[in-house]
């Protein structure tokens, strides 16, 4: 059956019911706070309410799962990373080495370990609001939102039609690899994984132009119906902005400055229990 | 009538910048106001130029050089922006899919208003009525996906009839509807062409079809150049269609296969209006002295399908308790309205999906622990898109692809190649890049791809789809070729009602997920009951019987078509 990654999906929450801009500037409050800061608290607090608000928002993990998994792929990749070029980054940052097992270059250090486990928490933070932005904005709400912060429709609509084309693009994938796995080509797990990334070009290849046919015929359709024809337009989902949207707004504002004052309040934006 | 030319071709000469010779020569039409006309013509034979300069593409996207001025209310194109010609000209695109640009059925229509800066509550209005007119009001929060062809199509017109246009431009609306879908788009446009006094421009190589409702003129475009102009009637008492290549009405063929000589005062036009009278003991004659068909007889079963059930999930069941057995040699139709399980059915058969209940067996035993790439080697499918295919850049390597992946020795590759490329008449171009060929030799390229595994059934999806008469001709006699020669066991799902009385010896209905019907394809379109539970379109030839008091149509279609045959191989 059609899975529906990423996508947007009506569910009755007042999360759903925000604007798009809402939630924008939500998300940007949210991502700026997470990346500035390294204080352990703020950013604990910050994944207790990621989620809470996970929760509220229903998102389902059949909706973001495999995502998840990816950019916990690429989270292990990253601190490892770090251990490998900078093992001692944490002594740099908290001025004390306590070292728990092992010598030398590569000796297992608390405060290594305490820096590492910061950025996890980054990583745990931003990407539960990512999902949520994606998986509770209407797309075309989306664009609206985009343009009403400043940025040009254009490149709103641009997103837009992109997660419009999503379910699309998806069921001409599996049309494909259907009619490719028949002539023999494997694709399955059972294939060996030289061969199923070979056999992959078998399908990108004709994705590609069944593509690139959608995006002429849409662009042909929409220059069609005068896209483009002013600096502004009007759009037929916007939604005016209600007590909760200001709400929502203010707090996010507010928790960010408070936030970003208290991790600078010491000087450093690392919070250090070391000392 | 008003005399006052809305849409009008002067001298007009039209070569895109990327070609050699012209595509339009010295075009001189006037299209009035309030008048409805169709425009037909070939693949290739420049009608879709003609609607591209009507909506203002060219010159405005398509650029190239031209002589001789177009007017649309009285203004040149060239001096025209395509935002002002767009509001004048709405255009439905063939592709009902690919225009739909909003997320909702109402963003969609509210589309164009949105880019004219037009306030919230007169859009929300604006869209309620249209969706009115159309009938689509009550969908108006549905997505894309949700709709069916038709009910696309009729967003896609809301889209334009938004912006209360003067000139409606129909690209090849019939393309990819059902018949019974289609006879209702073509009532729409009707409807409002009467209700709103717009102009209207319909572009269908779909003739029979389009012609379901009264047209006041009927274009004949060749080879860039209008080779007639003249009313239904008129054009049907001519043989300017045939010779272009352009499908006349089989009710009309079958006259001309009778001897009739049709006059303009015939009303050929429509079959409701032909004054068939007066011809009526000709037919009867003809039918009389028709041999007697013979039906073929066939080996044993390849494919047997029992009791067959499968669904999504337990809410909705697409296909319920389906059994049917092919044969040995057969070329079968699937037919049956969009979304009514005939691609799922195709899709259990091929070993994508895993049936609920029931067995498919080929050659007599049971296929449910056979792999898709097993099932590949005895059961081929083509797509209806050969772009959805084709993943090599030469056509050698595209035929080649299935020997490679089941490492065949290269010689005997090259050898099996080199002999379906003959068969399907690609020898000569197998070193040829695949984005030189045209439509239809591509979708020979996939059919070559397939028959190289040397399947026993081939499964065509919509194998004509979009296709002109010649187009479509030639690739159905090479598909029939390939079932005679290689003995390949044919199965094709399609909406072509022709193609299922001209090329098939069995239909197989599916309608809502049951099997209705499983006959002769004379047989389905001549039955009113089945036609309609499953969106087909009875044949003019059941008309044309009747009205000659012919009580056996279905015998008398057979024998039409046979006589077709024998004469069309002559």
């Amino acid at each position: 059956m059609e899975r529906k990654l990423l996508t947007y999906e009506e569910k009755d929450t007042w999360i759903d019911k925000l604007c798009g801009v809402t939630k924008l500037v939500f998300f940007l409050c949210w991502s700026v706070t997470s990346m500035m800061t390294y204080d352990t608290r703020i950013l604990v607090l910050m994944l207790v309410l990621s989620l809470i608000i996970f929760k509220i928002s229903r998102t389902r993990w059949d909706q973001v799962g495999s995502v998840f998994k990816f950019i916990l792929l690429f989270l292990i990749i990253n601190l490892l990373a770090i251990y490998l070029f900078s093992p001692a980054e944490g002594v740099k940052i908290y001025g004390t080495e306590t070292v728990l097992a092992g010598s030398g270059r590569y000796a297992l250090r608390a405060e290594q370990l305490f820096y590492e486990f910061n950025i996890m928490l980054k990583y745990f933070t931003v990407v539960p609001s990512i999902f949520i932005f994606i998986v509770t904005t209407n797309p075309s709400e989306f664009a609206a939102s985009m343009n009403r912060v400043g940025i040009s429709y254009k490149a709103g609509y641009s997103v837009a039609i992109a997660l419009r084309y999503i379910p699309d693009i998806q069921a001409d994938f599996r049309k494909i690899r259907n009619a490719q796995m028949a002539r023999g080509i494997e694709m399955s797990k059972k294939g060996k994984l030289v061969d199923r990334i070979k056999s992959t070009t078998a399908i990108i290849f004709p994705l590609v132009f069944s593509s690139m046919g959608r995006i002429e015929t849409i662009s042909t359709a929409m220059e069609l119906r005068s896209f483009g024809k002013h600096r502004k337009r009007t759009w037929y989902m916007a939604r005016p902005l209600k007590r909760n949207d200001y709400l929502v707004i203010a707090i996010s504002v507010l928790f960010m400055i408070v936030a970003l004052t208290i991790t600078y309040m010491d000087g450093s934006r690392f919070y250090n229990p070391f000392v | 009538m008003n005399e006052k030319a809305v849409i009008e071709f002067d001298n007009f000469t039209f070569k895109y910048r990327t070609q050699v010779d012209p595509t339009l020569h010295d075009i001189n039409l006037k299209i009035y106001k309030g008048e409805k006309v169709l425009i037909v013509g070939p693949s290739g034979s420049g009608k879709s130029t003609l609607s591209n300069c009507i909506n203002g593409l060219i010159p405005h996207i398509y650029t190239g050089e031209q002589q001789g001025d177009v007017r649309i209310n009285g203004k040149s194109i060239r001096e025209t922006s395509l935002f002002d010609l767009s509001c004048m000209v709405g255009t439905v695109l063939q592709d009902t899919d690919g225009q739909f640009i909003g997320l909702t059925v109402a963003e969609d229509i509210a589309f164009a208003l949105e880019n004219d800066c037009v306030a919230q509550d007169e859009m929300h209005a604006r869209v309620d009525e249209i969706a009115g007119i159309v009938e689509v009001g009550k969908l108006l929060k549905s997505s894309p996906g949700e709709l069916s062809g038709g009910q696309k199509q009729r967003v896609s017109m809301a889209g334009v009839m938004v912006r209360d246009v003067d000139i409606l431009l129909f690209d090849e609306p019939l393309a990819n509807l059902d018949p019974a879908t289609g006879k209702r788009a073509i009532s729409l446009i009707d409807r409002i062409h009467k209700q709103t006094d717009t102009t209207i421009v319909i572009i269908e190589h779909r003739l029979e079809d389009a012609l379901f409702c009264d047209a006041d003129r009927i274009i004949l475009v060749e080879d860039g150049r209008i080779s007639a102009d003249m009313t239904p009637d008129e054009l049907m008492s001519t043989d300017v269609l045939i010779r272009a290549g352009v499908r006349e009405p089989l009710y009309v063929s079958a006259l001309k296969a009778v001897g009739v000589e049709l006059e303009p005062e015939d009303e050929a036009g429509q079959i409701d209006t032909l004054h068939v009278e007066k011809y009526a003991d000709e037919v009867r004659g003809w039918y009389h002295k028709q041999p007697h068909v013979q039906t073929r007889a066939y080996g044993e079963e390849v494919l047997g399908i029992s009791h067959l059930s499968f669904a999504y999930d337990q809410n909705v069941t697409v296909l319920e308790d389906v059994s049917l057995s092919v044969r040995q040699g057969e070329m079968m139709a699937i037919v049956g309205k969009n979304g009514a399980g005939k691609t799922t059915l195709s899709n259990l058969v091929c070993g994508f999906l895993t049936p609920d209940k029931g067995e498919i067996r080929l050659n007599g035993s049971d296929i449910s622990g056979l792999s898709v790439k097993e099932r590949g080697e005895h059961i081929g499918l083509v797509m209806q898109n050969p772009n959805q295919m084709i993943s090599k850049a030469m056509i050698y390597d595209e035929v080649a692809l299935g020997l490679q992946v089941r490492g065949v020795p290269e010689d005997e590759i090259k050898e099996r190649v080199n002999k379906v490329l003959r068969i399907c008449g690609l020898y000569p171009y197998r070193n040829w890049p695949i984005s030189a060929l045209s439509f239809g030799q591509k979708k020979r390229v996939t059919i070559a791809a397939i028959l190289i595994l040397e399947p026993e059934i081939m499964i065509l999806d919509e194998p004509t789809a979009g296709q002109d008469y010649r187009h479509y001709t030639e690739i159905m006699e090479f598909v029939r070729d390939i079932n005679k020669k290689a003995g390949t066991t044919l199965i094709m799902i399609t909406h072509d009602m022709h193609l299922m009385l001209e090329y098939t010896n069995r239909a197989v209905v599916i309608a809502d997920g049951h099997l209705l019907a499983d006959s002769s394809p004379a047989a389905i379109l001549t039955n009113d009951e089945i036609s309609d539970k499953a969106y087909l379109k009875r044949t003019s030839l059941y008309d044309l019987s009747r009205a000659c008091g012919i009580d056996d149509a279905d015998g008398f279609t057979e024998a039409f078509i046979h006589y077709e045959r024998a004469h069309s191989r002559g």
